[in-house]
């Protein structure tokens, strides 16, 4: 990834993006342990489920007091999206069976978002790896800390970190509305999940939000 | 939660994550399916936007969370940097807040 060619232009963003995560990273330690799990539990999370809106759902269930199987469907639920993910980068990811388990770890939204604002396939692989391990490690070092700072940190709110997820999703889609067809699927995605809000649990807005694609396929065969 | 279910979330995760790189592998999906697959990520981004920025659990809301996307939204209109367009959504919502008191 790191040849002795200048660095990549995607290289700050990759890492302003870790170091944005590890600020939430901080608030889910918090709110993991705040909602009754332990800090060794909060950062095997982190370490092996490591996609956060999943983690956050999940956290959220029990911190209502729901039971462990909700929390586990509904932060399955969030998870899809790495499945649709994954297959889109399937080809990017090529390499050894090895290479490729680690990359599966490390597909979330960031790092797909990232690989697909390249539009060179190296700079989209070095995108992927470097947005994913600099994601992994910030967000792990960010629950540690928030674990072990308990709720010391104080309300999340106050500190308007909630504010932080649509603007770090909004900075990760506003690249990828450049392929044609994006503005479209985007609308209906962002109408799909507004209506949902109140009708369905949380977490299936998002999934059902995926059905927007339709919208591009839809433009597109207007135009042919 | 207990460690077994938090293991059996993992695994799932993974499983959720592995089904593309492991078992598609090298092979391309066909072009029209890798299109729509390559899209896939524009309609759910932007319905996390809108639900982080609206909902309240199953309610929908309208608090400091909508300026402050608007403050996002003109750090990205005006290209800034990923962390200062956070930060500044953030330092809008816990003003407003400080504000509202």
């Amino acid at each position: 990834m790191v040849t002795g060619r200048s660095r990549p232009a995607y290289a700050a963003d990759a890492l302003g993006i870790g170091v944005a995560t590890g600020v939430y990273g901080i608030s889910f330690g918090v709110l993991a342990v705040g909602a009754g799990l332990s800090a060794v539990q909060a950062c095997a999370m982190s370490l092996l489920i490591f996609t956060g809106g999943s983690q956050f759902a999940a956290v959220s269930v029990l911190g209502a007091g729901g039971s462990a199987a909700t929390a586990a469907v509904n932060a399955l639920l969030l998870g899809v999206r790495n499945s649709a993910y994954g297959l889109s980068l399937a080809s990017l990811l090529g390499g050894s069976v090895g290479r490729r388990a680690v990359a599966a770890q490390l597909i979330i939204d960031e790092s797909t978002a990232m690989a697909r604002g390249q539009e060179d396939p190296h700079e989209a692989r070095g995108a992927f790896w470097l947005t994913g391990i600099s994601v992994f490690v910030c967000w792990n070092l960010g629950t540690l800390a928030g674990a072990v700072a308990g709720d010391g940190l104080g309300d999340p709110a106050r500190l308007g970190l909630d504010a932080m997820f649509p603007a770090a999703f909004l900075a990760l889609l506003a690249p990828q509305l450049r392929q044609r067809g994006a503005p479209a699927a985007a609308l209906a995605g962002a109408l799909i999940a507004v209506v949902l809000v109140p009708l369905t649990p949380a977490g299936v807005p998002v999934i059902a939000a995926s059905l927007g694609v339709l919208a591009a396929v839809r433009v597109r065969e207007a135009r042919r | 939660m207990s460690w077994a279910a938090l293991l059996g979330l993992a695994a799932g995760s993974y499983a959720l994550k592995a089904v593309g790189p492991l078992l598609l592998g090298d092979r391309e999906p066909s072009p029209p399916l890798a299109r729509l697959l390559a899209l896939l990520a524009v309609p759910l981004l932007a319905a996390l936007v809108v639900v982080q920025t609206l909902a309240d659990g199953e309610r929908l809301v309208l608090d400091a969370r909508v300026p402050a996307l608007i403050v996002a939204a003109l750090c990205v209109w005006r290209r800034a940097p990923f962390l200062i367009t956070v930060l500044a959504a953030a330092a809008t919502a816990a003003g407003l807040r400080a504000l509202a008191g």
